[in-house]
């Protein structure tokens, strides 16, 4: 038994009386009941939105990215924009089955099965807009080096584009092993408690006849420890060379040495506030109160308030530089096309300083972090936030040219582009949907493993033992 | 695998199971297994099984993806088709820092869950044994195999006196896996009887 002595400072994290049986019943009921009728509705709607992405995507594949509205000085426009969006969304997950496992912090067992699978669905949003965006969709796998008939002609391995596609698909890669190794047990729980054959069968398949045996457990957390260690560095790495597709040019706006740390923390910023927006509503709509406790939302809340000031300190170090470079360029791209408010896009500037770094700070207060409205209101207010940092960094960067006769008139998505942006939801909510109903949405093995701990009702118990010796409490009680 | 005969008893509390444990390895009877629903700690050493090495697997994998990555792209750049890129030297390392970590995170992470699966025996459609349903629920299950001398009988009232809710004798055969129809797995330190 793992029973390590917890404070009793620390909130419980799982609240109300529960045995391992409850817990295995609390989370494995919405994949028994029928689907709801609201189910239905978000899953179709979501069907919908993909189906119309589609139609968008095909108009881009038939027409060519013109029809976009990209032109030759504005070559990244949404599109670009959504694909960073989308993966810094995607970096909430595996930050928290990862290094919050490494930094032992016990509640990302309540939600981190369903921040992987957040990250995994939109790490596959973020891809089709690179892919997609090269024109000639059907040779996207020139991007691979294999030896071919061309020469061969070999990929530029010195180009940070193909760093991403290295980065971004190994982060997909190691997010979905990390995911679907830890899947295995709760799947096998849910198919030794199967009543129909269909599903006895089917997750069977799934759990690849786990059985909870102790060697596969011993293995299975030595994988874990591991791929935690691994994890850490890749989600860092994987924004980071993201932001070199950006840091490593030389157009002003683009070329500052702060973008690494700085695209990080803005990753972690919106991959929480995603967790937030889908957190609320799963524990409202399945019940799961207990186990995504308010503290589970106030923890995040300070991570979001945390990332949101590190990104502003970022915002403000850029304007210092740009003054302090004395470089016009810089100046014109800070102080003209981002800073003032009434240049072309100063509007997304704004917005952005608004959404992330001003009113992000009104979680120091603890009242407003525990409220789950709130909560709600800004997590979205964040992700608009954020989804308008990487369109203030793509487009006021390059829309107009070093010279005035290759600026841009007022660049302007279309309706095509704005439907591909739509369809990443349609991608992303569909397969959310079926996760949802067909998944453990919570680690169930883990919350049982953490249960004799920090569960309510034996904390409790713990309440006289603080005057007590710790050391022989912990000797009597555990093992 | 031959058929074997084990005995299964059922606890509902970790802290019965350990005592349980320690006094069957002290009588004499060969564990089979513990199934448990969740990982418990120290339950591995208890009943004397071997660390498993699967850690030091990945390190090798990871070698190999750092190897993979800089052996490729350096036989690439500079023997196979050398580009004048400005100029710039053709053994660029730091340039491809971001590729070679990649590769290495990749080649560790999928050696290692594949290893891990053929180790387990894990995969879609294995056929196992499954000695009791609950084991994946709330039940920590102690499985002892029968030798020649085991009194089937014997071992079950032992597991209930010492505090298994439930007991049987089960006649259980191991599905088949890769090459090892016949051999039996070395899951335990060489005394796994405590004397």
């Amino acid at each position: 038994m793992s029973l390590k002595y917890e404070s009793q400072i620390r909130e419980p994290l799982v609240n109300g009386s529960k045995d391992y049986h409850q817990i295995t019943e609390d989370i494995v009921r919405p994949i028994e009941a029928k689907p709801t009728r609201l189910w239905y509705i978000g899953f179709f709607t979501a069907v919908a939105l993909l189906l119309f992405g589609v139609y968008s995507v095909y108009r881009e594949v038939v027409y060519g990215v013109g029809e976009w509205n990209l032109n030759k000085t504005v070559g990244w426009g949404w599109d670009i924009t959504n694909f960073v969006w989308w993966v810094g969304i995607g970096h909430a997950g595996t930050l928290i089955s990862a290094i919050l496992l490494l930094f032992r912090q016990g509640w990302r067992t309540g939600v981190n099965r369903a921040a992987e699978a957040m990250t995994i669905f939109a790490v596959m949003c973020a891809g089709q807009f690179p892919i997609f965006h090269m024109g000639r969709v059907w040779m996207a796998f020139f991007v691979l080096p294999y030896p071919n008939t061309r020469g061969p002609l070999w990929v530029n391995f010195n180009s940070p584009l193909l760093w991403d596609v290295f980065a971004i698909s190994t982060y997909f890669t190691v997010s979905l092993l990390f995911w679907y190794s830890g899947l295995l047990p709760d799947f096998a729980t849910v198919r030794d408690r199967a009543k129909t054959k269909l599903r006895k069968l089917l997750y069977g398949v799934a759990s690849f006849g786990w059985t909870g045996s102790t060697k596969h457990w011993q293995r299975h957390e030595s994988l874990s420890l591991v791929l935690a260690g691994l994890s850490t560095p890749l989600v860092l790495s994987v924004h980071t060379i993201v932001s070199f597709d950006f840091a490593t040019s030389v157009i002003p706006g683009w070329h500052t040495t702060i973008f690494p740390p700085y695209f990080v923390a803005g990753a972690i910023f919106s991959g929480f506030a995603m967790v937030q927006t889908l957190m609320v509503v799963i524990r409202k709509v399945f019940g799961l109160q207990d186990y995504i406790t308010i503290g589970h939302i106030e923890a995040m809340n300070k991570v979001i308030v945390l990332t949101g000031s590190i990104v502003g300190i970022a915002y403000l170090t850029e304007l210092f530089m740009a003054w302090y470079s004395q470089s016009k360029y810089e100046g014109y791209a800070f102080f003209y096309s981002r800073a003032n408010l009434f240049s072309p896009y100063g509007w997304s500037y704004w917005g952005m300083m608004a959404c992330n770094v001003l009113i992000p700070q009104i979680f120091w207060s603890r009242k407003l972090r525990r409220n789950l409205f709130i909560t709600f209101f800004m997590s979205i207010l964040v992700n608009v936030g954020m989804w308008f940092e990487r369109f203030v960094i793509i487009v006021t960067s390059i829309y107009r040219d070093y010279l005035p006769s290759s600026w841009s008139v007022y660049y302007s998505p279309s309706i095509w582009e704005i439907g591909f942006y739509l369809g990443t939801f349609g991608l992303f909510f569909t397969c959310f949907f079926l996760f949802a109903k067909y998944f453990p949405t919570i680690a169930i093995a883990e919350i049982k493993y953490v249960l004799k701990t920090t569960g309510e009702e034996y904390k409790d118990k713990m309440d006289n033992l603080e005057a007590e010796d710790v050391e022989a409490f912990a000797h009597k009680h555990a093992h | 695998m031959a058929k074997k005969k084990f005995v299964v008893g059922c606890f509902d509390k970790e802290e019965l199971l350990f005592p349980a444990v320690k006094k069957v390895r002290t009588v004499g009877y060969k564990i089979k297994d513990v199934y448990t629903p969740y990982p418990v700690h120290g339950l591995d050493q208890a009943i004397g099984m071997r660390e498993t090495s699967l850690h030091t697997a990945g390190f090798i994998y990871g070698l190999l993806g750092t190897i993979t990555a800089l052996g490729c792209i350096s036989w690439i750049f500079t023997k196979d088709w050398p580009l004048d890129i400005g100029g710039k030297p053709h053994f660029a390392l730091p340039a491809w820092i971001p590729i070679i970590f990649e590769l290495t995170v990749l080649f560790s992470a999928v050696g290692m869950v594949l290893t891990f699966c053929y180790l387990s025996q894990l995969a879609p459609f294995v056929k196992k044994h499954h000695f009791h349903a609950r084991a994946t629920d709330d039940l920590f299950v102690l499985v002892i195999e029968c030798t020649e001398t085991t009194n089937t009988d014997e071992a079950e009232s032992f597991l209930s006196n010492n505090g298994s809710i439930e007991v049987k004798t089960e006649i259980a055969e191991d599905g088949w896996w890769f090459g090892r129809y016949d051999k039996e797995e070395k899951l335990f330190e060489s005394n796994s009887v405590v004397a």
